[in-house]
């Protein structure tokens, strides 16, 4: 699975980050930077629950 | 349980859905919603969109291939006209009849508006792109109401060209959400750009060439955007046993009645993080209930309570503002760093003993998380504000 963000949409809520720490980061401006695209397997649940609870659906997991 | 129906096909029946099947429920899912269109992303609305930035294309909340996936029975361009909750049935207005195992009330709200006709509401695709079209330079635009939504649409139409007027019933705007010192500052904010921003002003009427005041003022306007909050859909139910009162009432699981949940603008639930009942307009609200409803749907016995930290955000001009809490009631407001004065800070907000609330402007967010941390640990008031920074106090 590989995460895709959308940094143009993002809207700085950092709900990303509070749902995966590893994953996920802010710039100082609070946009969204993806630490990790093809993240491990038990980081997934945490991903999928960053990309439900993005206020912009700016997060999508894809398959490969 | 094999059938499942989540009324409303917006972010919060959305997310509903998905955590339905994520949580490997696999029977018969129905998603009805009243609108035409697949679910798409309303703050976009009042900022990209109406600044023509945007296509409203990109506001889908999923692909067609995502959606797809979700195997839905979906309903879209129908509402819900009704509930038989011992029947367990929802009924909609194309005469078709749902019967249900679980039930999520997504059906969120609508603008309240005001006597006469012309107004434009800024709710929907088709209420931005109506207004948008006729935001050109030099029109003379009208919002009633300075809330978020009504002040992001005038800092939009401002950047367009438009002559804005601004009308606010209170004497500053936000005050009850955000206090009295931070609405100033964004009260500050229009007035520098010349946006005429009037406080202490009712409107009674929107006429054909504007508004009338209650003290009989006619304000001329080509356009005239009411932003006046809004109602929570709940007359579909009305003698279905659920109780509504501002919004659907649940308890903190988010359930209604045995089954049936409810998420999102519609519902008023027990936080028992601030031990208040609330109903909450915000956008990550929406996702995060709709999960929560779906997960204790799934899972009664195993239920939790939905005790989550409000987040909203605001754009306007320059300025970003974003929150994290509980805000209303609030019995004061400290700035914990930074300053008002130059637009860049964050403010606390104590209820009683506690810090229930964080509003922050232009300041990374990093310098926000331990504040929110705090919230949700529930920090008591004076160990929360004990910083090196010495604190301001402000009301």
């Amino acid at each position: 699975m590989k995460v895709e963000l959308e940094a143009d949409k993002c809207v700085a809520s950092g709900q990303c980050v509070l749902a995966a720490m590893d994953v996920f980061d802010q710039d100082d401006d609070g946009i969204a930077i993806l630490l990790a695209d093809e993240p491990a397997v038990e980081l997934l649940d945490d991903v999928k629950e960053a990309v439900a609870v993005c206020p912009a659906a700016a997060i999508r997991l894809v398959e490969q | 349980m094999r059938r499942i129906v989540v009324v409303g096909a917006s972010a919060a029946g959305l997310a509903a859905a998905e955590t339905l099947r994520r949580e490997g429920y696999d029977g018969t899912l129905t998603l009805v919603g009243d609108e035409p269109l697949a679910p798409y992303d309303r703050p976009p609305l009042s900022k990209q969109v109406l600044a023509a930035e945007w296509e409203p294309e990109r506001l889908a909340l999923r692909t067609a291939d995502a959606l797809a996936a979700l195997n839905l029975d979906l309903r879209l361009g129908v509402a819900a006209t009704g509930l038989e909750l011992t029947g367990r049935t929802v009924e909609l207005a194309d005469g078709s009849a749902l019967p249900y195992d679980g039930l999520i009330v997504a059906t969120g709200v609508r603008p309240r508006r005001l006597p006469g006709e012309g107004a434009h509401v800024l709710r929907g695709i088709g209420d931005a792109l109506a207004l948008r079209e006729r935001l050109t330079p030099g029109r003379r635009l009208v919002v009633v109401g300075a809330g978020f939504l009504g002040a992001e649409a005038a800092a939009v139409a401002w950047r367009l060209g438009c002559e804005v007027t601004l009308l606010e019933p209170a004497p500053v705007p936000l005050a009850h959400a955000v206090g009295a010192e931070v609405g100033e500052i964004l009260t500050r904010a229009h007035r520098e750009r010349g946006v005429n921003l009037r406080c202490g002003v009712a409107v009674t009427e929107v006429t054909e060439d504007g508004v009338r005041l209650a003290d009989g003022e006619l304000v001329d306007a080509d356009e005239v955007l009411v932003a006046v909050g809004s109602l929570p859909n709940t007359e579909w139910l009305a003698g279905s046993g659920l109780t509504v009162g501002d919004g659907v009432v649940c308890d903190e699981y988010c359930a209604a009645a045995q089954g049936v949940y409810a998420a999102g603008d519609v519902a008023r639930w027990h936080n028992p993080l601030f031990g208040t009942s609330m109903r909450i307009e915000h956008r990550t609200n929406a996702a995060e209930q709709g999960m929560a409803a779906a997960r204790n749907l799934l899972a009664p016995d195993a239920g939790r309570p939905f005790a989550p930290v409000p987040y909203f955000w605001s754009d306007q001009y320059d300025m970003k503002v974003q929150a994290y809490g509980y805000l209303r009631g609030h019995d004061e407001v400290a700035v914990v760093e930074g300053g008002m004065a130059d637009r860049r800070f964050v403010a606390a907000y104590r209820t009683g003993d506690r810090l229930t609330g964080v509003l922050a402007v232009g300041m990374p967010p990093k310098a926000i998380r331990r504040w929110r941390q705090a919230i949700a640990g529930r920090a008591a008031w004076q160990d929360a504000v004990r910083t090196e920074v010495p604190v301001t106090e402000v009301s």
